[in-house]
């Protein structure tokens, strides 16, 4: 878990001043499963990529694609999402 | 004991002239030169609002006016005003303050420096239009800073002191007064000239949080990991509130030649128990009191003015010596072990070293008269619980079985 501003340097009402900050917010502590993907037959088709609701998989340069993890809530979605069923939802 | 309030020589000019507490508020928000008004009609508030379209429609008061088909929208738009840096006013009664209060919660939080004038009246169900508590007690919790007016003359100099309190604590300011007894009755209220009012509280807007050329967002959500330090924001500016005021009331008083203070004490040097009411009814209670030192009793009054922040150490202070201290609750809390105000008084007296014994009273629900032998009923079973060192149930005052 990366640190947590206190309530002193929390902008006045618990307002957002800068722009995309939600990259900072780590949640891995919501998750209660982790997807974890065979990628021997990944075909790189995107679907998990596609329908992630937290952009938590990220597309690579070789066209391959990759959890962070400090993103993923554990939904589970691209589990449902993956056409040749390569990803598993296992308890954390 | 801390010093005694005093007041200093009036800064300009005064007219005195008749008006009513609703009026004293209307006046007071033109001079404070507000710059928008979202306001529902309800009585007995509408008066307010219904004198402040006059002024805007007859360009006396340059200020933008919105009408809104509710007074949860009321409040959204105040909100949505006070972040652009705007001088915002409303004010409310009973079911419109119930309406509000989801709305009143986020205007604290957010830090949106609001003031509202809440004409107290009782709430529903019987349908009732007359005066109690009951709908500011409701919302004590919202975060909102509550000040009371026991008149039309102290309507106005709240008012304009509300602003002060409001834009410097970035807090929302409630400024309670009672239904009819002070927002109908026409009084003699001494109107600084708008020279001095500018002068106390210059109608500079303020930084404009919802600027364009700015990356701002509020209103986002606060998960488990955010929102208790969000929350705890305006938890601490509420009790930073707690000295500004005082300092903003001295600063009023020397400036406009008036008394305030947290809390008004009666006759309490010498008292050996004490009747603690808020609002207009301390007039009521005076005469009572007045009547019972003429027979040598040594009664006192005690009024509260600051109910939120509730001022726990001016409290202590006052009380040191009462044998007793009779709340007086114009509003209920079924099935509580207390009424409101007698729950906070009993809280913030807990840690009194020799602390008096406190009878709770339960009053004028609904508009019911609470008359001067009702009051004189009160001291005397006051007077009983100083001399049994203890004190009975509530008693609710003028119930017919």
């Amino acid at each position: 878990m990366k640190h947590l501003k206190g309530w002193k340097d929390i902008p006045e009402g618990g307002s957002v001043t800068e722009p995309g900050c939600s990259v900072e917010f780590d949640v891995s502590s919501w998750r209660t499963f982790r997807p974890e993907v065979d990628r021997s037959r990944c075909t790189k088709c995107g679907m998990c990529w596609l329908y992630c609701p937290d952009s938590a998989i990220e597309a690579k340069e070789d066209g391959s694609y990759d959890v962070n993890l400090a993103y993923c809530k554990g939904c589970g979605i691209c589990e449902k999402a993956c056409a040749l069923k390569l990803i598993k939802m296992v308890k954390e | 004991m801390t010093t005694k309030a005093r007041a200093g020589k009036a800064q300009g000019s005064t007219t005195r002239i008749g008006l009513s507490g609703n009026y004293a508020v209307a006046y007071a928000v033109k001079m404070a030169d507000v710059d928008v008004i979202a306001a529902y009609p309800i009585t007995p508030q509408t008066t307010i609002v219904e004198k402040l379209s006059e002024m805007v429609a007859n360009c006396e008061l340059n200020a933008e006016y919105i009408n809104v088909e509710s007074e949860h929208s009321a409040m959204s738009a105040c909100i949505g005003a006070s972040l652009t840096g705007a001088r915002v006013f409303t004010a409310t009664s009973s079911q419109g303050l119930s309406y509000m209060s989801e709305v009143l919660f986020i205007a604290s939080a957010l830090r949106t420096p609001v003031v509202m004038a809440n004409v107290n009246r009782a709430l529903s169900a019987p349908l009732n239009i007359w005066n109690d508590h009951s709908d500011a007690m409701a919302e004590r919790d919202s975060g909102w800073i509550q000040i009371w007016a026991t008149s039309a003359q102290e309507a106005f100099d709240t008012t304009i002191m509300a602003f002060k309190i409001a834009e410097e604590m970035r807090l929302p300011v409630m400024v309670n007064m009672d239904g009819y007894i002070v927002s109908h009755t026409y009084e003699p209220v001494l109107l600084p000239d708008s020279g001095t009012v500018k002068a106390y509280i210059p109608s500079a807007p303020m930084e404009n949080r919802v600027s364009t050329k700015l990356a701002y967002s509020t209103g986002v959500v606060g998960p488990p990991e955010y929102y208790y330090e969000m929350k705890y924001q305006s938890i601490d500016a509420m009790e930073r509130s707690r000295d500004r005021i005082r300092e903003i009331y001295v600063g009023y008083n020397k400036m406009f030649g008036r008394i305030y203070e947290d809390l008004t004490a009666y006759h309490l040097e010498d008292a050996e128990y004490a009747l603690l009411t808020m609002g207009s009814t301390l007039g009521t209670a005076r005469i009572a009191a007045e009547r019972l030192r003429a027979k040598g009793k040594k009664a006192g009054v005690i009024s509260l003015r600051t109910f939120r922040p509730f001022p726990s150490d001016r409290l202590l202070e006052a009380v040191e010596g009462l044998k007793a201290i009779g709340i007086m609750d114009r509003a209920a809390t079924p099935g509580g072990p207390s009424n409101p105000l007698f729950a906070d008084v009993s809280a913030a007296l807990y840690g009194a070293k020799k602390g008096p014994v406190l009878q709770n009273f339960v009053a004028g629900l609904g508009g019911r008269d609470i008359t001067v032998d009702d009051f004189l009923h009160m001291f005397k079973v006051t007077e009983e619980a100083a001399g049994e060192g203890k004190s009975r149930p509530t008693i609710y005052v003028g119930l017919r079985e």
